[in-house]
């Protein structure tokens, strides 16, 4: 795939932290890490830039990335969609409040609108129990949140952007 | 000295900072700036109280009042009223739920009347980001005690003695360990600190990191004296940014006061310590898998022995504790083993900390003695039952653990005694249920969390929880078969015994348990097609009581596949009866809550 320009700088951001490594023992999940932080995602280019630079096979990289669920190979939507599944969450109905925002947004969790507006994912456990079952979107997060409150939590995320 | 008169502290848990603490922390800045307090009123936002069902907590000292469900328009009411008149707000006080009683002080609120602060000492009363207020508690002192006054050997004698037994799950004698890595030869040894906090529901660790991150620093640096290693990793969970950040800043004022780096308190010995991030696998938490992954591969365990002590990361002798087991050590070693026996119960001294959540009404982080009852933590700490509901179980050990039925709630909460009751304490998850859980649909959830989280190394765990899976979901909508149970322990069984970590041979409990304890539950499911919680979808219809219905059309109005239909009879003031399409409906339980005389029911 033809990188563009804007391609070229993240490329040139990622670079600049790898050589800064001391050691590139070890340093793959670390730099996978950044390479999520800068592109927001790890396509199969990425993959491929970061073995090619910490001179690892490819393999080795993707079977890092599809083991940990911090990493993602799907792009995310413009609003990200995250409900936890904790226990604390789930006991108090996080599962009707998911399968809410997948009617509502017509996506199943995990993955991203056709038009990149919305992605819903499934959280593990975010530790702010004493507010289950709880949904963070973009940052934002909305605590005791029952499945007829998720019309009104997409209406307030995005009146909340288009201000 | 300090010149301020009052101080103002506002819980910075990432509990509290969800529910809205940051709004509360800039209003009273506001405030105070508008009433020319700024100098006399000091405000610290410290780390976590541990109320989190009541969050965002304010405190004020040195009155000791404790402010709950703070928001950012109450605090000019507690400016004016508290912070220049001397008034306390009463409104926002703690109201208990079932007395109605409002309580000044926290000491004498039942939630924190029973708990005993030892682990969690310092959270919500340092500035986390300050490591003087550390040092200003005796921070740093217990490093120092063991640099100049003890032997790494006699360190190592001090926490044997004092019975302290790993926090993350299986309760293993820390002094031991550290034994074990003391008495292998060797140019480089490591210390790492678990701070991997996969258990859903579970989150002390990130609390005490949030809270108190110097106490792991210098229980690190302790370690490191006590078994002769140069380097530490903090093994952190990426999803925990703001524990990330206050450990990071913890980390470099340690080394700028001396305290991490070479030659520490001017002696011959040196450590540092850095971070790894985790990326999100609950099988890193295992220490083997937790090393392969600071190493940069996939957290698959290692077969054990040789142990970590022995051959850990890099292939040098490694000592994994994780962080709640760490906050211990320097209180232990500035304040004795007897002291620390003192406290619990006999092979289990000292307390342990409990993330209370579920169908319970006071939520929150709870530090309690070991051999305390479960009666007592749900009942005088997590105050009852939520909504008048009853109580079914309680579940321990996240996906590892089991179920803790209504008759065992007053068994003493030790190791041995969860392992006993089919459970275990694992790092500390408690998970209240009520009669609306169904124990099959909980089964179910836990399952799923494995089969998704198991590395796939060992073809049991692999194959073996993903078949258990499909039987459990099999049953739950209603397709159960009559020797779904025997094959469901066997499995179980065998998925145990044949597993090479701690998360294969401890996924088939919440299954196992649940069968033991409620296998009328099962039975209901495969034989009768019920689900007796009403939780199960598929094994329950809603349906409108004729006799209670209005024919208001409002249930019709709401129902997202026009399923509810009028009928010829007459209902209320002359309007149709409704009834529901069994066939059409999709049980999406819209329609339940909007009908204004409860007449949809579910069967």
């Amino acid at each position: 795939m033809a990188q563009t320009n804007s391609d070229t700088t993240l490329y040139a951001k990622l670079d600049e932290f790898i050589d800064s490594l001391q050691t590139k023992q070890g340093a793959l999940i670390p730099v996978l890490h950044k390479a999520q932080e800068i592109f927001s995602y790890l396509p199969k280019e990425v993959q491929n830039h970061v073995a090619h630079k910490l001179e690892i096979p490819s393999s080795k990289v993707y079977g890092v990335v599809t083991f940990y669920s911090y990493f993602t190979m799907t792009k995310k939507g413009k609003y990200r969609v995250s409900v936890c599944m904790g226990t604390p969450c789930f006991v108090r109905g996080a599962d009707k409040v998911l399968a809410k925002f997948e009617s509502e947004l017509k996506i199943k969790a995990g993955t991203t609108s056709e038009d990149g507006m919305y992605s819903i994912d499934a959280l593990r456990c975010v530790g702010a129990c004493g507010l289950a079952p709880v949904v963070i979107v973009n940052g934002k997060v909305y605590g005791r949140i029952q499945d007829n409150d998720v019309e009104g939590v997409i209406k307030d995320f995005l009146a909340e952007v288009e201000a | 000295m300090n010149p301020t008169r009052l101080q103002v502290l506002i819980c910075g848990g990432t509990g509290c900072i969800s529910s809205g603490c940051l709004d509360v922390e800039t209003a009273f800045m506001e405030s105070l700036e508008k009433h020319g307090l700024t100098d006399e009123v000091f405000v610290l936002k410290v780390g976590c109280l541990g109320f989190c069902e009541q969050g965002p907590i304010v405190k004020v000292y040195p009155d000791n009042t404790f402010y709950v469900r703070v928001e950012g328009k109450d605090v000019e009411e507690i400016v004016v009223e508290h912070l220049l008149k001397g008034k306390t707000v009463e409104r926002l006080l703690f109201k208990d739920p079932e007395t109605g009683e409002r309580y000044f002080y926290y000491k004498d609120m039942p939630f924190y009347k029973s708990q005993h602060r030892v682990a969690l000492k310092l959270c919500g009363i340092v500035d986390p980001e300050q490591i003087s207020d550390y040092i200003g508690v005796d921070g740093y002192q217990a490093l120092a005690q063991s640099l100049f006054d003890m032997t790494p050997k006699e360190v190592i004698d001090l926490i044997k003695a004092s019975g302290l037994r790993g926090r993350g799950g299986a309760g293993f004698s820390t002094g031991s360990k550290w034994e074990f890595a003391y008495n292998v030869k060797g140019d480089k040894k490591y210390v790492v600190c678990n701070a991997d906090e996969g258990d859903p529901g579970a989150f002390m660790d990130r609390s005490i990191l949030e809270g108190d991150p110097h106490s792991v620093i210098e229980a690190m640096a302790i370690c490191a004296y006590a078994i002769g290693a140069d380097e530490g990793v903090v093994y952190i969970r990426a999803e925990y940014p703001l524990a990330v950040n206050r450990l990071r800043v913890a980390i470099e004022q340690a080394r700028e006061y001396g305290l991490l780096g070479k030659n520490i308190f001017g002696t011959d010995f040196s450590f540092d310590i850095h971070m790894d991030l985790g990326a999100g696998a609950f099988v890193c938490g295992e220490e083997t898998a937790l090393l392969n992954s600071v190493e940069g591969l996939r957290g698959e365990p290692r077969i054990k022995p040789p142990f970590p002590a022995v051959v850990g990361l890099w292939q040098k002798p490694t000592i994994i504790n994780n962080v709640e087991t760490l906050a211990n050590i320097p209180q232990i070693l500035l304040k004795g083993a007897d002291w620390f026996q003192s406290i619990g119960a006999p092979g289990n001294s000292g307390t342990k900390v409990f993330a209370l959540a579920g169908k319970i009404n006071n939520v929150g982080l709870v530090e309690v003695p070991m051999g305390i009852t479960f009666h007592d933590i749900i009942y005088k700490i997590g105050g009852g039952i939520r909504g008048g509901k009853k109580f079914k179980a309680v579940q321990t050990g996240g996906p590892s653990g089991g179920m803790i039925p209504v008759k065992d709630i007053n068994i003493e909460v030790t190791f041995e005694n969860l392992l006993k009751a089919g459970s275990m304490m694992g790092s500390g998850g408690m998970i209240v249920m009520d009669e609306d859980d169904c124990m099959v649909n909980i089964a179910k959830f836990y399952l799923d969390f494995t089969v998704e989280e198991s590395c796939g190394k060992c073809t049991p765990c692999r194959i073996g929880t993903t078949r258990m899976y499909e039987i459990l979901d099999r049953i739950t909508k209603g397709q159960g078969k009559e020797d779904d149970i025997k094959e469901l322990k066997s499995l179980g069984e065998t998925i145990k015994d044949t597993s090479l970590c701690g998360l294969g041979k401890s996924a088939p409990n919440p299954i196992l348990s649940t069968i033991d304890w409620f296998l009328d539950e099962y039975e209901a499911h495969i034989k009768d097609k019920k689900c007796p919680a009403g939780a199960c979808k598929d094994l329950v219809s809603y349906v409108i009581v004729p006799e209670k219905c209005i024919g208001c059309t409002i249930c019709a109005r709401v129902c997202p596949v026009n399923c509810i239909h009028t009928v010829d009879q007459t209902v209320g003031k002359n309007k149709k009866l409704h009834v529901i399409d069994q066939a059409e409906c999709v049980k999406c339980g819209a329609c339940l809550p909007k009908c204004p005389t409860k007449a949809i029911i579910l069967e």
